[in-house]
């Protein structure tokens, strides 16, 4: 009976000569990663636990990106406690002020995280590096404590669904797209506890940051992690930026699947998640008319630079509706840099955009474009739960950078074929 | 052990953006987390609820964000444990690993209605709906996990090995 690759990962990561579904593993880590909102607890309980020294001080990543620039005295305590501990401990990838980026576009453009590793993160989209071919999972502060003191943590070796996408992607459908039609089907529970594959000629030939943006979301659909078999499109993406060697894994042609789920990719539109939950998904065309406030075009789902770009060649030469509020952030300086010497930030300021900071801040409401009661944003941001921008009776759309775009011009839900 | 208490009842899917607001997180004290528990799901729930009540919750509770401030604010508001028909992954690690009690059973959830009074008995495996004579059977803990809640949670199962 063969392996999936989420099985041999995790297995390469263990003493174990055999490994299956279910089985209960205590597995080395490669990467651990916290953040300014859940690092603070996991020093408290490193401190308690009596913790003098990390396992790997270049084997753990701290990223102060969820409220900074600090918004407030409390969210500047929490990193100036992280900063000293961090300093106090010589953790390498320490990043705050302007080398901070969204921690889950950051890490992979750093070359921080690489396919074949085993990465855990105290925050739950940490299943984005699964587009390299790495197993990365989101964990709570607690086991993050657990990692830095240790460098090994317990797993339960998930059943993997395999996605098997076939046909080319019709016009402004993205890999967005794809996630949201898939969350869509199954259901946010529908992956629950389990790896999430995706295969097929479509996935073959999608680009690094649809992948990324693909993996980032299975946790939409509860499930452990996301992974994509890495190929010559992963090759181009670390070969330059990787600082220690990595392994590609792959899954045997004889490994055991929980189910099998093909989609057609040539018979999607451009989805849109209907508020408040990432699985109340409709094609745009049926979207009707919903009227919005704020466009939100950024996050560790779709900041980078070719949903910059995809987003400026709509806004070039049209303006945001004066009824919109377009925020705009480009998710790490570096991405924020490119995007100025491309020239986007000059089309998003003459579209009437507000350019963010590399920073969470509105995608979790955290600050940076706070709404309103009864306001409604589009975003290209992955969660639209109650509250999950500000006030708790505010509505989330989720969609690709095109439709938020398209939107913000509109000022209603759009697609770019509209305008 | 058991955890005896009035049953508050929330529905399917109930995220950590609504036990825990992310607007709240700018501190990990649990008192304050406490005073904002399950705000965006009932922001009455904190006032009208008594130490020991128990929560019941329908599919996938604790989905969304790895925030471990969720099952903190839950218990710091003094609620002995919770009860879903299932727990999303990273609530139902976190729970255990910091020291919630959670348990899983899908018939309880239909049998109960809010304000109805419960007894867990995590030992025997059962809860019982005195006011109309039922007892469920709770999905059993996976050997390891007991372990977990056995040492006092993760951190110090590890100082233990
Ligand atoms: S951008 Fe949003 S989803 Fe991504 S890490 Fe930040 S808060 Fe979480």
């Amino acid at each position: 009976m063969g392996n999936t690759i989420t099985e041999k990962i995790l297995m390469a990561h263990t003493k174990l000569k055999e490994i299956s579904a279910g089985q209960l593993i205590n597995a080395k880590v490669d990467i651990a990663l916290g953040n300014d909102i859940t690092a603070p607890i996991a020093i408290k309980e490193f401190i308690k636990a009596q913790g003098k020294k990390v396992f790997d001080k270049s084997k753990i990543a701290l990223v102060l990106d969820h409220f900074t620039p600090n918004k407030d005295i409390s969210s500047a305590q929490q990193c100036k406690f992280i900063r000293e501990f961090a300093l106090e401990h010589k953790i390498t990838h320490f990043y705050e002020g302007g080398q901070v980026g969204v921690e889950h576009a950051l890490l992979p453009e750093k070359g921080i995280v690489l396919p074949g590793d085993l990465v855990i993160g105290a925050d739950s989209h940490t299943c984005t590096y699964g587009a390299l071919g790495a197993f990365a999972t989101g964990v709570g502060s607690t086991d993050l404590a657990a990692v830095m003191l240790t460098g090994e943590l317990w797993f339960k070796v998930p059943q993997s669904i395999k996605f098997v996408i076939n046909g080319k992607l019709p016009k402004w459908v993205s890999g967005k797209d794809l996630i949201l039609n898939i969350i869509g089907r199954i259901g946010v529970d529908g992956a629950l506890y389990q790896a999430m594959e995706f295969t097929g000629k479509t996935i073959s030939k999608l680009s690094m940051a649809d992948r990324l943006s693909m993996a980032n979301m299975a946790i939409e659909a509860g499930a452990k992690n996301g992974i994509f078999p890495p190929d010559e499109i992963t090759t181009q993406y670390v070969e330059s930026r990787a600082k220690r060697p990595y392994k590609f894994y792959s899954s045997d042609a004889d490994a055991v699947y929980s189910d099998i789920i093909e989609i057609d990719a040539s018979k999607l539109e451009p989805q849109v998640a209907f508020p408040h939950l990432p699985s109340n998904v409709k094609g745009v065309s049926k979207a009707g008319k919903v009227k919005i406030d704020q466009s939100l075009i950024g996050s560790c789902t779709n900041g980078r630079i070719e949903d910059l770009r995809i987003a400026a060649k709509i806004f070039k030469k049209r303006k945001a509706s004066s009824n919109v509020r377009l925020i705009v952030v480009p998710a790490t300086p570096f991405i924020y840099k490119q995007a100025m010497q491309e020239g986007l930030l000059e089309i998003f300021l003459n579209a009437g955009a507000v350019i963010s900071p590399p920073s969470c801040g509105a995608c979790l409401g955290g600050h940076l474009g706070i709404l309103a009661e009864g306001e409604r944003a589009i975003a290209t941001t992955n969660r639209n739960f109650v509250g999950r921008m500000g006030h708790p009776k505010s509505e989330v759309y989720l969609a690709s950078p095109a439709i938020a775009a398209a939107s913000a011009i509109l000022g209603r839900i759009a697609s770019p074929e509209e305008l | 052990m058991i955890f005896q208490g009035k049953v508050w009842k929330f529905g399917d899917n109930i995220d950590t953006d609504a036990i825990i607001p992310a607007r709240y997180l700018t501190t990990s004290e649990p008192q304050e987390l406490a005073a904002h528990c399950m705000e965006d799901a009932d922001p009455k729930f904190v006032t009208r609820m008594k130490a020991g009540d128990i929560i019941a919750g329908g599919e996938n509770f604790g989905c969304g964000s790895s925030r471990e401030h969720a099952p903190i604010a839950i218990k710091a508001a003094g609620i002995s444990c919770v009860v879903a028909k299932s727990f999303a992954r990273i609530f139902y690690r976190n729970a255990f690993n910091m020291g919630l009690p959670i348990f899983e059973s899908r018939e309880l959830f239909e049998a109960i209605q809010e304000g109805e009074e419960i007894i867990v008995d995590s030992t025997s495996g059962t809860i019982t709906l005195a006011s109309k004579n039922k007892t469920f059977r709770i999905n059993p803990i996976p050997p390891f996990m007991e372990q977990l809640i056995a040492d006092g949670g993760l951190m110090k199962h590890i100082a233990g090995k």
